[in-house]
This record gives C-alpha cells, sequence and structure tokens, in this order.
C-alpha cells in the first residue's frame, strides 16, 4: 500500500471515478464519493445498481476496471481481500458465509485471524506463546460473542443456527477482525421484524464502538432510522448522496427509485 | 488437543507397544510385525495426506512422488555419496519441500479436479524420472545394498526395533498434527476447506496456506519415503507410481477424511488388506480397490472413524426423542 498519512477527521474512504466492467457490463461508471469516518452509510439503489459490486471493490474481492479507492491515506484498488482485512476493512456477504461446520465461537476465533501471527511450527510444537496467543483468541472471540449477544450458543455448529442468528454470528466474525470499516451488505434480509430491530442496535452499538459502518439494504425503514448518510446508486452512478432526511425528499431519487410508489 | 484425543491416543499407543507380543508368539501371524512396520510408513504419508485433503479440502495425487523423493534422495546420498541416513532423511524432506513449493504455488490455484489432474500429471513425470535417471537411480530395476539406519553407532535391523522407531515417529507426528489442528492454523485450514471467500474476508492469506499444507504433507511424505529405503534397503520406481498416490488416498477415505484418527485406522487396515488379504485376487487387485471406494464413498462418506459418531448421534436423538 502506498499513499500519504491520514488525519483524524478526514474521510476514512474516498472513492475516486472508480468504473467497473464486466465485458459488455458497466457495473459502475466514474463512481465518486467521500466518506466521513465513525457513521453509519447506507448504500441503496434497485436491483443491479452497483452496490455489491462497491463492496467487492471496497473488499479486494473485485479489482476496479479505473479509478481508485482510498482508505486511511492508502490506496487499496485491486489488493487482495485478506490484505484488505487486515488493512481494517471487514464485511459480511449477502448470501451469509459462516464456516458451517465450525463452532460458533469457532467462526469468531477465525476472525482474530489477522490480528495474530501463530506458524505452523509454533502451533505444532505448542510453543509458549502460541499458547498465551490461543487463549487471548478464545477470549476475544468470547467478547465479540457477548457483544452480539451470542454467547448462549458457544458450542453450537454454526450451520444449524436460525437464519438470523447466523446474519448476526457473521457480524461478530467480521467485528472481531478489528475493523476501522465494517461493509454489511444486506444484514437484514431475511430477518422478521423483531430481529430487524435488534439488528438496528447492534448496528448503532458498533458504531459506538468507533467502527464506521457502511451497508447495502433493501429495509427502507431501518436504514431511514439508524443511518447517519445514504448514498443512492443507479444503473452504477450516484444518484444522489446527504441524510436520510434529505434522500426522503430529493427528486431525482423519487423518480428513479420511489418512482411506482407516487404512481399509486 | 482435547481431552478425549490424549484419551485415544493413550489407548492406541497402548496397543501398538503390545501388539508384537501379542502376534509373534504364533507362527501364523507373526510376520504382522513387518507388516505393521510398513503400515507405520504408509500412516506418515497418510497423516500429512489427511491434513491437506481432510481438513484444507485440497487433492492431491502427487503424494507417492515426494514419498519416491524422499526414498532417492536417501538411496541416492547414502549409498553412492556415504552420507549419514539421518542428514540424508532431512535432505530428503528439505528437497521436498522446495519442490513442493515449485508445484505448489501454481497447482494450488486450481480447484478440484483440476487440481486432482494437475497433481496426478506431476506424479507421473516424477516416476518417469526414476524409471529414466539410470545413473542415479538405477533406472527399473532399481537400486539395493542401501546402508541400514544407525541409533547411536548400532545398527537397526531386528524387525521389532524397527516397528517401535516407526511407530514412535508416528505418535511423535500425530501430537504434531494435532496440535496443528487445534489452533489457528488448523482452523484457517478447515475455513479455506469450507468457503475460500469467506476465509479472505477474515484475513487468511488461502493461497499461502494451501501451498503450506501441501509442503507439510510433502515432507511427511519424504520422511516416509526415507524410513522405507532404510528399511527395505532397496528401491524400484514403481513402488512410487500412481497406483500408489491413489492407495494413500483410498486409506484415508476408507478410514475417513474429517479425522486424523481415519488416517491412521485406514493405513493400518489397507495396508493388511494390500499385503496380506487381496494377494489372491492378483492383477484383479485394482478392482477389488475400486470397489472398495465405491462402497466408502457410496455407504460410508465418513470412513470407519463415523461409525463411531453415528452410533452416539443415534444414542443422543434417542435420548432427545424420551426426554420430550
Amino acid at each position: 500500500m502506498s499513499g500519504t498519512g491520514y488525519q483524524p477527521g478526514e474521510p476514512i474512504l474516498k472513492v475516486n471515478g472508480l468504473w467497473m466492467k464486466f465485458g459488455g457490463v458497466t457495473a459502475l461508471r466514474d463512481v465518486c464519493y467521500e466518506m466521513p469516518e465513525k457513521i453509519i452509510q447506507a448504500v441503496i439503489g434497485p436491483n443491479g445498481a452497483g452496490k455489491t459490486t462497491l463492496f467487492n471493490c471496497i473488499s479486494g474481492m473485485l479489482g476496479p476496471s479505473e479509478g481508485s479507492i482510498i482508505f486511511l491515506g492508502h490506496a487499496i484498488e485491486g489488493i487482495v481481500p485478506h490484505r484488505i482485512a487486515r488493512a481494517g476493512i471487514a464485511r459480511t456477504f449477502q448470501h451469509v458465509a459462516l464456516f458451517k461446520k465450525m463452532t460458533v465461537l469457532e467462526n469468531v476465533m477465525m476472525g482474530r485471524h489477522p490480528r495474530t501471527g501463530s506458524g505452523m511450527f509454533a502451533a505444532g510444537l505448542r510453543l509458549p506463546g502460541m499458547r498465551s496467543e490461543e487463549k487471548l483468541i478464545r477470549s476475544k472471540a468470547l467478547e465479540y460473542l457477548e457483544f452480539a449477544g451470542l454467547a448462549g450458543c458457544a458450542r453450537v455448529e454454526s450451520g444449524t443456527l436460525p437464519i438470523g442468528k447466523q446474519k448476526i454470528l457473521e457480524i461478530a466474525r467480521a467485528l472481531a477482525t478489528e475493523p476501522r470499516l465494517i461493509l454489511l451488505d444486506e444484514p437484514a434480509g431475511g430477518l422478521n421484524m423483531k430481529e430487524t430491530e435488534d439488528l438496528g442496535e447492534l448496528i448503532q452499538g458498533i458504531k459506538k464502538l468507533g467502527v464506521t459502518v457502511m451497508l447495502v439494504e433493501h429495509d427502507m425503514n431501518l436504514i431511514m432510522d439508524i443511518s447517519d448518510r445514504v448514498l443512492v446508486l443507479h444503473y452504477g452512478e450516484v444518484l444522489a448522496s446527504g441524510t436520510p432526511a434529505e434522500i426522503k425528499e430529493n427528486s431525482a431519487v423519487i423518480e428513479a427509485y420511489l418512482g411506482a410508489e407516487n404512481d399509486n | 488437543m482435547g481431552r478425549r484425543n490424549w484419551a485415544i491416543m493413550l489407548g492406541a499407543a497402548a496397543f501398538i507397544g503390545a501388539f508384537p507380543w501379542l502376534v509373534m508368539p504364533f507362527k501364523a501371524v507373526s510376520h504382522y510385525v513387518d507388516v505393521m512396520v510398513f503400515a507405520g510408513i504408509f500412516s506418515l504419508v497418510c497423516i500429512g495426506l489427511s491434513l491437506l485433503m481432510g481438513y484444507a479440502g485440497q487433492i492431491s495425487l502427487a503424494q507417492a512422488a515426494f514419498f519416491g523423493i524422499g526414498a532417492y534422495t536417501s538411496g541416492i546420498l547414502t549409498s553412492k555419496l556415504g552420507v549419514n541416513p539421518w542428514i540424508a532423511m532431512c535432505a530428503g524432506t528439505a528437497v521436498c519441500a522446495a519442490v513442493a513449493w515449485l508445484v505448489g504455488v501454481p497447482a494450488l490455484r486450481l480447484k478440484g479436479h483440476y487440481l486432482a489432474m494437475a497433481t496426478l500429471g506431476f506424479g507421473v513425470i516424477v516416476n518417469i524420472i526414476f524409471a529414466e535417471e539410470v545413473n542415479w537411480t538405477g533406472g527399473p530395476s532399481g537400486m539395493a545394498d542401501i546402508p541400514y539406519l544407525r541409533f547411536f553407532g548400532r545398527k537397526i535391523t531386528s524387525e521389532l526395533a524397527w516397528y517401535y522407531l516407526v511407530w514412535g515417529i508416528v505418535f511423535l507426528v500425530l501430537i504434531f498434527c494435532f496440535h496443528v489442528i487445534h489452533s489457528r492454523v488448523g482452523r484457517a485450514l478447515r475455513a479455506i476447506h469450507e468457503d475460500e471467500r469467506a476465509a479472505e474476508s477474515v484475513g487468511v492469506p488461502t493461497a499461502s496456506f494451501k501451498v503450506k499444507v501441501f509442503m507439510l504433507s510433502a515432507v511427511l511424505a519424504s520422511i516416509a519415503g526415507s524410513l522405507y529405503t532404510h528399511y527395505v534397503t532397496c528401491l524400484n520406481p514403481s513402488s512410487f507410481n500412481l497406483m500408489w498416490s491413489i492407495r494413500f488416498m483410498l486409506m484415508v477415505m476408507v478410514g475417513g477424511m474429517q479425522s486424523l484418527w481415519g488416517a491412521l485406522v485406514g493405513t493400518v487396515l489397507m495396508t493388511f488388506v494390500g499385503n496380506e488379504w487381496l494377494q489372491v485376487f492378483a492383477e484383479l487387485e485394482i478392482l477389488a480397490y475400486g470397489a472398495i471406494l465405491l462402497v466408502v464413498a457410496l455407504f460410508l462418506p465418513g470412513g470407519i472413524v463415523s461409525l463411531g459418531s453415528l452410533r452416539r448421534k443415534k444414542h443422543a436423538s434417542a435420548l432427545e426423542g424420551a426426554g420430550t
């Protein structure tokens, strides 16, 4: 990673002229956006607007065709995902991607991976440094489970959890990497109303930890309730951005996104 | 590595320790000690393969090649250059680790059948080298007169000494590998098996972990190869061909891929099956192997060790049923 130093108060993430093309399809078209630190940033837009593509570019799953992504003053576009995780960006997936045969606790312990360093020989020989690190991994993971409210099912095989808890577990695992920025891809998908409310509280709790949250979501109530800023994508372009109240009043957004409702 | 595994380990060690004394008095089965020496040697290969295949989810049909590289490195260094066998063994592991790195970096980018094909191709090439480099390896007719291992100046010749040497190493390797599994590294390997994308997203450098576990499996196969060389004191390329890679895989699958105990159980069982009980089939042996593979894949995908946990699960669900 190269780039200039990062000053507190600067935008945590700067996206400049980002293009993502898949053959003939352009998923992102000259996206420019600067995101302040320690807020809840929602990204909305109709299906196919490029929200998940944007997440995939930021988290390194995709290398953008053009443009730059500056995180904490460092250019991160095109860097492999595990390095980006280490740099402080964690994410969840639209379709839950847990390690299903591992226990709930082990999943969160996986989240400690980028913050620990024991290798194969230290592990095989059970060196003292590795033992104490392993204890720390376990206790930290339990803390994150506690935070997410899943401490009760630490020993359960994660694939057997109901979908709502799986989604929360995935967030806990991402948090365990100690990110500065966490990307949540449709965290409320498949949740009932009560679960969605709890999720809203959890996300606000994450913000209180000082972690910047960026979420793609279709549940408008949740977004209007918890987010500080909203970015609207439409056909891969930035259509609007602002506070939830501003977005609600924005005529371009209403036309593009809520247009169908207006007709009624 | 958990109380349960230590308990099983103690039981297994007690059995292995007592085994020779149980079979030696009986003429008909006294050669089982010799079979068990081979089983121990093959176990080292299969423990590595179990880590690679069962835990990290990467297929390799090259294990016989690594077994052979270890064997030939030991054979050539000790018989032609007079190197100390233990140093030759270390040299073998270094060669295997280097080769595994060279092969693994490009090959482990492939998945599933493609990875199987790439490792298979590598195994075939190595076997051709063993057969063609007549000046070094003796070619198809092989090498003979490889010196015995020495332990504090004494030659290790008796079957019993070999038995305890080999199984002692097996248990040390087993403890090492159990420790690896129950660690940050082992969890990362299982994570790679389950979902590579998710593993990357929590900071696991998946490519480098796959290469590392491939190298570990190659090193274990190499140690096994060196032991094999000094035990049989002669080498022949046909001991390291594709058929053997398939056998190693079969051993791991029969025992149960998801467990190191499975690798051990499968190896011992299949070594007896191969060395003792399938001899009657002669050329049709390969058909018998195919049949075993099919039966295991269809009816017992978790291998022999899954029989125990199946019963436990049934028992548990019966209890639950009684409770409600």
